[in-house]
């Protein structure tokens, strides 16, 4: 292996500007800040932020230069892009942190949070097992610290202690997967795996190994049945945390199991445009798919709690990603990008709200948004812009992130194959899900504040953020080729 | 005609500025509203006023939207788009005026229904069935906010049922769109673009593809037994917005069922032709039936204009050019005749009152307490009947006439119709108006009304010399209706009408 160390510096500008940035936030609080409780949150917060504006700037300006330290990374276009947009929705995530005041050690949330947008970067561009493996581990342990670091809160404990649990189960199942795609073809690089698994054809061994491989996407893309995680970790993380769970990480375990499949076992796809259909990864993707559709547009219907509705609603979004998946291959991967990118914008944007809401008292009932209109109406307005794009509603992206994907999978053979099915049940689940999504914003937008209600007050970087997402969403769905036209 | 596309900007902007300005006051919203309604509306008229009336949509925005998936912004009119926006332009202004008494969050409510609006005319100049869907998405949002928040009866259920509804039918047409899209390598979302790719595909794919589309289309449009949004969600919505939602939004779909769905293949609209004609005459009879025997007076003008759309899918059904050129005139007629019932039953009426139970008005000598209004209900409840010198007349006859010369017994089965027309609307007038009449009434102090309020007046006058214009001088919109129907892209389905 030809070692360019000086190409792979290059390549991972963004990952050193985000460390640096982490331990020169933990260095500053420990000298400086923690002293000056009052200032604590604003400085974690700056240096978080201009940690992340750079690495921004070096992901943007990086260009795509292929290969990178013998293939260990690959920077193409949906690396570039993918790590642009986790570094954008995780800056959207930290802006929340001004509004969740029980948290006491701002500056360590800061730093982890930036070590998670670490992995989730590397996520991006990995495309070798072990790269990937490390750089998923690295957002996990961070993730799952984050999902707990409300130490006073028991549900944080809960939400961190079970998504720890899962996700630990989910690493040992992909561990196992990997080691039985190393074991087939004696390489770790995607390129080499997909060549010898050409040669090789179908076997035992790589259905148990793809089925491996599958667990762990389930779980990270919260698809039923390996969803059960998602509703208690969206209820009980704090608020930051659980925006950054839902969005740039499900973004960067979508592109890093996009790439795994696609380049690395594309030979394993199998077929499901057309009946009758041959075994593969695929029929598994489409079956994920299917359950989570049916699964989390059903189970959001019962829910009370804002956050459980949201994990609900990203389990059936997960569904949708999932149809996105199996076309991403051969139509392009324009469409699952935009609308995973779009649907974190959302999802973020939700979670904020819940966040500067939490600021003014306890957010769990549906009831608990009533009157919200008159209480903040930025907040209310922000609030229907999100939800709105999550239930699909043009102009918003949303909207056409579900049409571009759904478009892209009927171009694979029309409704002559059960993934054509599969649209049209997502279709017809749409109108299902504006109804849970509508539950909220008349609460939000129609109903009467309760009597002791007070007005919210929302912090400034919270409320930029709200404003910058909102805006992203109407943008990108007025002009969704500003994504599109970059694959 | 090239300012058309302004329409839609004025009303977004339109709808952004009574926001703003609605926080302050709500005066201020009202005028914003009214204004930005008259200049939509002048819009329309101005560009009216020059149509040369033509076969085909004339150009007005063609340029490249979305070109991954040769998506377009497509803008074009033809007579019949400019019809429906005439409408729109008057329904808009009309229920801006009889909205004038709303007064708790004014600019929220001018807001949605500038937006809504918007959307309408967004979907009336669409070329492209992407952007006519994403229009058509635009325009049913806000009738859930404003139903639910401005509404009366059972509003929270009416909103979402209404909502619910219009989005499952947008669903199925998305779903028809796209299966005729990627199943028929379509090259882009035009109208022709749609048709060749439905084209290349298999009699059951294209029967399938116009069912679902025809199907989305036709709730929205009130087709039994997709129905039950439209009276439910008329009885709960606030004045204006039953008078848009009869009067524009339910035109939406015909509108759609017309322009998108029913050019997509027509073998296999011959085949699914006796199907859409029998539940658009069972809808005629049944609704009117039921409208005959409502307690509730809104719930009587609810069903009838389900049974009044009836007609207009009849005439599309019957599929030739007599037939559909008065299912376009009667969509014209209905929102006149629609907005005018409403407008006097929920703001003149019902405001005033507080009660919408016939046997409640019975009692009331109404014909005495507001006489404005009672001439304005005879008045429109005669144009609904059909009579002659009113606009409703020519629309129900052409359409009589043109399903004749398709099929005799269909037009026998939905005269029927007219009948039932004429006895549930003799029955409120009589009923709500009249339920206490005879020289020895006299007014107690306690019953007396306000008084009706310019704006209420003035609405009432555009839309009552509306109907009455149509009904003495119907050529003024056929005459731009029957060149448009003359383009070759409906020539395949209005040519094989006989069957």
């Amino acid at each position: 292996m030809n070692a360019d160390y000086a190409g792979l510096f290059r390549a991972l500008l963004p990952e050193t500007h985000l460390v640096v940035g982490a331990l020169l936030v933990l260095t500053i609080d420990m000298i400086w800040a923690r002293h000056r409780p009052a200032n604590r949150h604003h400085v974690a917060l700056l240096l978080g932020i201009i940690a992340l504006l750079t690495a921004g700037y070096a992901a943007i300006t990086s260009g795509a230069s292929g290969h990178i330290y013998g293939g260990m990374l690959k920077l193409d276009q949906l690396a570039i892009a993918t790590r642009t947009a986790v570094i954008v929705l995780a800056a959207l995530a930290l802006a929340l942190l001004p509004d969740s005041r029980r948290m006491n050690h701002p500056a360590e949330f800061t730093a982890i949070l930036l070590f998670a947008t670490t992995g989730f970067t590397l996520m991006a561009a990995a495309n070798n097992l072990l790269v990937a493996f490390l750089a998923l581990e690295l957002a996990s342990l961070s993730l799952y610290v984050l999902a707990g670091f409300d130490k006073t809160s028991p549900e944080s404990a809960e939400a961190g202690l079970k998504y720890f649990l899962f996700g630990g189960m989910a690493a040992a199942f992909l561990l196992f997967g990997f080691s039985l795609l190393y074991g087939l073809t004696g390489s770790l690089g995607l390129e080499q795996i997909a060549t010898q698994l050409v040669m090789q054809g179908q076997s035992p061994l790589l259905v148990v190994a793809l089925v491996m491989v599958l667990v762990a996407f389930g779980f990270k893309a919260a698809a039923a049945p390996f969803h059960l995680w998602a509703p208690d970790v969206y209820q009980g993380a704090p608020a930051p945390a659980a925006a950054l769970i839902a969005s740039a990480s499900k973004l960067a375990g979508l592109v890093l199991f996009t790439r795994l499949l696609w380049p690395g076992l594309g030979s394993a796809v199998g077929t499901i445009a057309h009946v009758p259909v041959t075994v593969g990864w695929a029929p598994v993707v489409a079956l994920l798919s299917g359950a989570s559709l049916l699964l989390g547009n059903i189970g959001a219907l019962a829910q009370t709690n804002v956050r459980r509705l949201l994990a609900y609603s990203a389990i059936a979004h997960a569904g949708a990603l999932l149809l996105g998946v199996i076309a991403a291959g051969r139509i392009g991967v324009g469409p699952l990008f935009y609308y995973a990118a779009t649907y974190g914008l959302a999802t973020v944007g939700a979670f904020g709200v819940i966040a500067a809401l939490e600021s003014a008292g306890p957010v769990h009932q549906l009831t608990d948004l009533a009157g919200l209109h008159k209480r903040s109406p930025l907040l209310a307005g922000c609030l229907a812009v999100f939800i709105l794009s999550l239930a699909g509603i043009p102009p918003l992206a949303g909207f056409f992130g579900k049409f571009s994907v759904f478009a892209s999978v009927l171009q694979l053979g029309g409704l002559a194959g059960p993934v054509g099915w599969l649209v049209i049940l997502a279709i017809a689940l749409s109108a299902v899900a504006l109804y849970y999504y509508l539950l909220i914003l008349k609460q939000a937008l129609v109903a009467a504040p309760v009597a002791d209600a007070t007005p919210v007050r929302v912090t400034d970087p919270a409320a930029i953020a709200l404003l910058l997402a909102a805006s992203l969403i109407v943008a990108l769905g007025l002009w969704p080729s500003a994504v599109l036209e970059l694959f | 005609m090239n300012a058309l596309p302004c329409t839609i900007y004025v009303s977004f902007t339109g709808a952004l500025l009574a926001l703003a300005v609605g926080t302050r006051s709500a005066g201020a919203a009202r005028i914003v509203a009214l204004l930005t309604a008259l200049t939509a509306w002048g819009l329309t008229l101005g560009a009216a006023v020059n149509f040369v009336p033509a076969a085909g949509l004339q150009e007005l925005i063609n340029a490249a939207w979305i070109p991954e998936f040769g998506i377009r912004y497509h803008l074009a009119a033809d007579g019949i788009s400019l019809t429906l926006l005439v409408l729109t332009g008057l329904a808009a202004t009309a229920g801006v005026l009889f909205s004038w008494n709303i007064t708790e969050r004014t600019g929220e409510f001018f807001a949605l229904y500038l937006a809504l609006i918007g959307g309408v005319y967004g979907v009336f100049l669409s070329a492209d069935a992407f952007a006519l869907f994403v229009f058509y998405e635009i325009a049913i949002v806000p009738k859930y906010f404003l139903i639910a928040k401005w509404g009366s009866t059972n509003r929270e259920y009416g909103a979402m049922k209404l909502v619910l509804y219009s989005f499952a039918g947008s669903a199925l047409v998305l779903a028809g769109l796209l299966w005729a899209y990627a199943a028929g390598h379509a090259t882009g979302f035009g109208f022709p673009e749609l048709v060749a790719a439905t084209g290349r595909l298999d009699l059951t794919q294209q029967t399938g593809i116009l069912a679902l589309v025809f199907l989305g289309f036709a709730t929205l449009a009130g087709m039994f037994p997709l129905h039950t949004w439209a009276p439910t969600g008329h009885v709960a919505a606030p004045t204006a917005a039953s008078m848009l939602l009869a009067g524009v939004v339910m035109k939406l779909g015909a509108y759609g069922c017309l322009r998108v769905a029913l050019p997509l293949s027509p073998e296999a609209f011959h085949l699914l032709q006796p199907w859409i004609a029998w539940l658009a005459i069972i809808g005629i009879i049944y609704a009117g039936l039921v409208a005959l025997v409502q307690d509730d007076f809104k719930f009587v003008i609810g069903y009838s204009s389900v049974s009044h759309m009836g007609f207009v899918l009849l005439g599309l059904a019957a599929a030739n050019p007599v037939a559909v050129s008065g299912a376009v005139f009667q969509m014209f007629s209905h929102g006149v005749i629609a907005g005018l019932l409403f407008a006097v039953v929920g703001r003149m009426v019902y405001e005033r009152t507080h009660t919408r139970q016939l046997a409640d008005l019975r009692a009331l000598p109404l014909h005495r307490l507001l006489p404005f209004a009672a001439v304005v209900f005879v008045l429109a409840g005669l144009a609904s009947m059909g009579l002659p010198g009113f606009s409703g007349f020519p629309a129900e006859l052409t359409i009589l006439i043109g399903t004749w010369q398709t099929n005799p017994l269909w037009a026998l089965a939905a005269a029927t119709g007219v009948l039932i027309a004429a006895a549930f609307t003799l029955r409120a007038i009589q009923v709500s108006f009249f339920g206490r009449t005879g020289p020895d009434i006299c007014v107690t102090p306690l019953e007396s009304l306000p008084p009706i309020t310019w704006p209420e007046k003035a609405g009432a006058l555009l839309l009552l010399g509306a109907t009455i214009y149509l009904g003495l001088s119907p050529d003024t919109l056929l005459d731009w209706i029957r060149p448009a129907l003359q383009s070759p892209y409906f020539h395949a389905i209005l040519s094989g009408g006989a069957s």
